[in-house]
């Protein structure tokens, strides 16, 4: 067992000035981590204060004004701030270079541009916040955020920065992936996660410059009355919805996609076996994120689409659900024989087939077209999208968190802890979560500050908000005991070998935590998922 | 984990499944004729959902247990594909989506093309109430129907995007200003029925509210000439209390002198009331026209500038029965 | 090329300076720069997507204001315009082949010719703004045309105006607009490659950041080629 070795490179070279100007990837990718968790901290406060008010009908804590900016800047924090960026940015800039045996990744300097544009894009936020906030739904639909008198105009701008850190990232990753393999590292030995990567990577660069440009004309028509989404000056308020849609339905998969590329890295290893169907599953990450971009009118079924477009739309809903449903019976059949040890990593990847079975099984609920027309807009699909989200995205983050971890820091965590703070996580997310599909679809309407009008034919919502309020608290406090757990290594675990986990891939080679410069990759480079060797994880 | 028990927790998922496919757990008790094929389409899809759930789960389970770690043990040997698996589970849930894609089309079908002979109703959505127009005249806050008779509803918004949702219908379409959208339904049993506002809308789109009235056979014509006839022989008070309730001015000033989004009208003709410039006035017939035609151009102190203008929907008739009403309010 | 990182001391720093350390050999710089520039045009063309999306709906829906308003832009001028930027590309493209060919001083030659059309590109395009603001024919709610601006475009009079016929001149602004801030955008970029030239730092071994701009640049220019026709070329 060896100490963490005094030089790695969270300890040189040393000084605020080194951090802040560091073009190490590694570097980058733990500040990344502490910004996006104290926006995750940000976005769980607004939760909280939702959940609050909602615990009794009537006004709790806050009046309707406030609760309408709370429900907007809970959306827009957790969706631009952290879940699009999260993976990627955190785990993504940590491990691609390691994975590819790299020194860094194509464009360092770019890198450390995107950082800094994500602080820039935060600190507008926070302005936004400052002033009062805004009201207008994470999903700024015209021609009410054209004309309501909150603080569009910083939020807006705040966004549109954070889109270009989210394209600079994956313009480096798509590079690097391209130009840095290593001898021997053909596409079809790409591990899973650069895989993901690579896929959300392409649905960064497309998407995220229509949500720009959309934004700008959003920010333009307040400030100049310029008449595109305005229908009282000549404008069409539903062409706001396709631009906006067409970059927000894939912006999903950009928050899916890496996740599904850790649980490919993680069940493996926790099963000591290959992934079952690796052609399958790295081909599907690219079919989804192309399909992706076809779908996005099943957010308009009953927007005033025609029943044309509405009817296309559905029938390609479903098409990109296949391959999502064919990777989970992949990671099953993973498991099938295998050698199966429950690690925190491999808990949350178990939660997370349960939980994102849960949200994409909904998917398709409201991706049929007549149950659309009494589903959409209501608590059911608020649920929807937590299950895919949180359910999905956060719980395989966690996984991988949990996985890199020791190679991060250099640290083993308290697996007893881990694991618990996981159960209380999943028990209470279903708590939390679950009696909004049963809300929704009796009819309870999202964004709502107050569900008194549905109370005479519906007396059993003050239960089930209560239920959900009260577990509501629980789930941050699994998400406190989590962090906690990761936290309180720092100084308390113990030093983690080079392998804690005896898995495969290239990241695991070097030192925990890694040396500055990253180590060279060997001469020709094997199979991602070789296991023949039955590599026992070390120091265990 | 023997077969037994794996038996056992397949029974028990399907039989909580079974149980909660009565589909009034998830969803209200259909009201409209075109209810019951989206209930059908949602439970088949609650069907499938929980079989492949249940499949996943039992699955995941009895992997993590049988072949859990043994010390010293690597795992058995097995393929890392199996093409015609993989064609087979990717086909088979092709197959089951594209029934459940035309399962959905069906009924949206249904849904989004009212019969020929619909009894047409407007509906004018603004924030925060709605406005039903009939097609004798008459304008009412609620929206009244005909027991087994379809009902087509041709819908604007006067301000932003607005949406009509009867969950017991099964009904929901979004109001999108600068056009008109259209839905409709068949009721198939009188009662009273929620309608409520879908799209946010700002401040009080949680209050945005009206009842769908259905009326037992015969009985709609009757209400509606009722209605029309009571409408022409009222007072100007009279008159201006029923503008207060169908423009939906209800919905921020209120009448018993609780305070709104708006001020309330209790003892507010004759009162002075500070603006936000800081300057003042005395609350008359001129500043009540102006509050309602400029709504915008002297805000009380305290309120926030969000009445929407009745230039060219109310009268001057209306103004002035509105202005009758407000100073009957003492 | 300077740059902070994190060698310990004593490593042997023997690289080109223009050689970034995480690549193996100037090929593998300049094949990850050039896809990488590709990728950022990929993601200017969606960007501009958009407004060409919203150009080709409101022209479907609207289209009497687009034959209407269309009349009011001057066709000499915006043909200027294309010419000019055409001519920039073809002196950018000289300028990094000069640039491969060790050939500095004929290199910075053609980028300040470039820069040079640029600037004439954006002089066109104040008068033409300055011609627009002076006749009313702003976006939707500044739009008020005044009665000598039908006269001199030979427009029909304002009476045949049709209804939010601003729309159009939003769409133009827009459009134009936001390709005028990239004009501008890609004169500083060929300034800064301008400055690197006159300091020698490019060569037939390490040209990459000459060729990025220049693409770029291509891709400005394109762009303005589609605009041209779409809005002053309208039958």
């Amino acid at each position: 067992m060896t100490e963490p070795s005094a030089i790695n490179y969270l300890t040189y070279p040393r000084g605020l000035r080194s951090w802040l100007l560091t073009l190490d990837h590694k570097r980058i990718g733990v500040m990344y981590l502490a910004s996006v968790a104290l926006a995750l901290v940000l976005g769980l406060i607004f939760a909280l204060l939702m959940r609050t008010e909602l615990i009794a009908p009537g006004r709790t804590i806050m009046g309707e004004d406030t609760y309408n900016r709370v429900f907007t800047v809970h959306g827009a924090v957790m969706i631009f701030l952290v879940v699009i960026p999260a993976i990627p940015a955190v785990l993504g800039n940590f491990c691609l270079p390691l994975m590819l045996g790299a020194k860094d990744v194509a464009f360092p300097r770019l890198n450390l541009a995107s950082l800094y544009l994500w602080w820039i894009g935060a600190l507008f936020f926070l302005v936004t916040l400052a002033f009062g906030g805004l009201d207008t739904g994470w999903t700024f639909y015209t021609p009410y955020s054209t004309t309501t008198n909150t603080n569009v105009l910083a939020a807006v701008t705040g966004v549109f920065i954070l889109g270009f850190s989210s394209i600079f990232t994956a313009l480096n990753f798509i590079v690097s992936i391209h130009t840095l393999r290593p001898p021997g590292m053909t596409w079809r030995r790409l591990p899973l996660f650069l895989w993901g990567l690579y896929a959300t990577g392409l649905i960064q660069v497309l998407a995220t410059p229509v949500l720009g440009v959309t934004l700008l004309l959003l920010g333009v028509e307040r400030i100049l009355g310029l008449g595109i989404f305005d229908s009282a000056l000549g404008g069409d308020p539903v062409l706001f919805q396709h631009f906006f849609w067409f970059y927000a339905h894939p912006a999903v998969y950009i928050v899916i996609l890496p996740g599904m590329g850790i649980i490919s890295e993680v069940i493996p290893v926790f099963s000591r076996k290959p992934i079952f169907g690796y052609r399958f599953i790295a081909y599907s990450s690219v079919a989804i994120a192309l399909i992706g971009f076809l779908v996005w009118g099943h957010h308009m079924f009953v927007a005033g689409q025609s029943v044309l477009a509405s009817t296309i739309f559905s029938a390609l809903t479903f098409a990109v659900a296949i391959p999502s449903a064919v990777k989970v019976f992949n990671w099953l059949a993973t498991m099938y024989k295998g050698s199966i040890e429950l690690a925190a990593p491999m808990v949350y990847a178990l939660i997370f087939l349960f939980l994102f079975g849960i949200g994409g099984l909904t998917g398709l609920f409201l991706g049929t077209l007549s149950v659309n027309v009494p589903l959409h807009n209501t608590h059911f699909v608020v649920a929807h999208f937590h299950y895919v989200i949180v359910g999905g995205a956060v719980m395989a983050m966690l996984a991988g968190l949990h996985y890199w971890w020791p190679k991060m820091f250099g640290r083993m965590y308290n697996q007893t802890w881990a694991r618990l703070s996981a159960l209380l996580i999943f028990v209470a997310f279903n708590m939390t979560f679950f009696p909004l599909f049963i809300m929704g679809g009796r009819g309870l309407v999202r964004r709502y500050y107050d569900y008194s009008v549905f109370l005479e034919s519906n007396p059993e919502f003050t239960f089930y908000n209560q239920l959900a309020s009260v577990w509501g608290y629980l789930l941050v406090t699994g998400f406190v005991s989590m962090a906690l757990c990761l936290i309180s290594s720092l100084w308390s675990g113990r030093p983690a070998p080079d392998n804690p986990w005896g898995a495969p891939g290239l990241e695991w080679k070097s030192s925990s935590p890694p040396p500055p410069e990253n180590p060279p990759p060997p001469a020709q480079v094997g199979d991602p998922y070789d296991f023949t060797e039955a590599l026992l994880p070390s120091g265990t | 984990m023997g077969c037994s028990s794996t038996t056992i927790l397949v029974a028990v998922a399907l039989l909580a499944g079974a149980d909660l496919q009565r589909d009034s757990f998830w969803l209200p008790p259909p009201a409209s004729s075109t209810a019951p094929l989206v209930d059908n389409a949602f439970l088949l899809l609650l069907g499938v959902s929980a079989f492949f759930f249940a499949l996943i789960v039992v699955l995941g389970l009895w992997f993590v247990v049988r072949y859990r770690r043994r010390a010293g043990l690597g795992p058995a040997q097995s393929p890392s594909h199996n093409t015609a698996l993989e064609l087979l589970w990717t086909a088979i849930p092709l197959g089951i989506v594209a029934l459940l894609f035309y399962e959905g089309f069906v009924g949206y079908m249904e849904l989004r093309t009212p019969p020929k002979q619909a009894y047409e109703i407007e509906v004018v959505a603004r924030k925060w109430s709605w406005l039903f127009s009939y097609p004798n005249g008459h304008k009412d806050e609620n929206l009244h129907v005909p027991v087994d008779r379809p009902v087509r509803l041709v819908m604007r918004s006067e301000d932003v995007i607005h949406g009509l949702f009867i969950p017991a219908m099964r009904v929901q379409m979004d109001i999108v200003p600068g056009r008109y959208t259209r839905t409709w339904f068949r009721a198939l049993k009188p009662g009273e029925y929620n309608l409520v506002c879908s799209q946010y809308c700002g401040t009080k789109h949680f209050d945005m509210r009206a009842l769908v009235i259905v009326h037992p056979p015969g009985e709609f014509e009757n209400w509606l000439a009722d209605a029309a006839r009571a409408a022409e022989s009222l007072s100007p008070v009279d008159r201006g209390r029923e503008l207060y309730r169908i423009n939906g001015c209800w919905s921020c000033h209120s009448i018993d002198g609780t305070a709104g989004t708006g001020p309330t009208f209790k003892g507010i003709y004759g009162h002075e009331v500070q603006f936000q410039d800081g300057t003042s006035a005395v609350v008359d017939e001129n500043y009540i026209r102006e509050s309602i035609l400029d709504p915008q151009a002297k805000v009380v102190r305290g309120y926030q500038p969000v009445m929407n203008t009745y230039r060219g929907v109310l009268t001057d008739e209306e103004i002035s029965a509105l202005i009758a009403f407000i100073k009957s309010l003492q | 090329m300077n740059h902070t990182d994190n060698h310990p001391a004593n490593s042997d720093h023997g690289h080109d300076p223009f050689l970034a350390h995480h690549f193996s050999s100037h090929r593998q710089q300049y094949e990850a720069g050039k896809l990488g520039m590709w990728i950022f045009l990929l993601t200017e063309i969606l960007l501009f997507g958009g407004l060409f999306c919203a150009y080709a709906v409101f022209r479907a829906n609207r289209p009497e204001v687009f034959l209407w308003a269309h009349r009011f832009l001057d066709k000499p001028l915006g043909a200027l315009n294309t010419a000019v930027l055409i001519t920039s590309s073809l002196t950018m493209a000289l300028a990094v082949r000069s640039a491969q060919l060790d050939r500095p001083r004929r290199s910075a030659f053609f980028l300040v010719l470039t820069l040079l059309c640029a600037t004439a590109f954006l002089g066109v395009k104040y008068v033409e703004y300055k011609h627009k603001w002076e006749d009313g024919l702003l976006w939707v709610r500044q739009f008020r045309p005044v009665e000598s601006a039908a006269v001199s475009h030979d427009a029909e009079a304002a009476d045949q105006q049709p209804r939010h016929a601003g729309i159009f001149f939003s769409i133009y602004f827009a459009m134009t607009g936001l390709h005028a801030v990239h004009v501008l955008a890609g004169m500083a970029a060929v300034g800064w490659v301008l400055v690197r030239t006159l300091r020698g730092h490019f060569n037939s071994q390490y040209f990459g950041p000459v060729d990025y701009v220049g693409l770029y640049w291509h891709l400005v220019d394109l762009i303005w080629i589609y605009l041209f026709p779409l809005f002053y070329l309208i039958h």
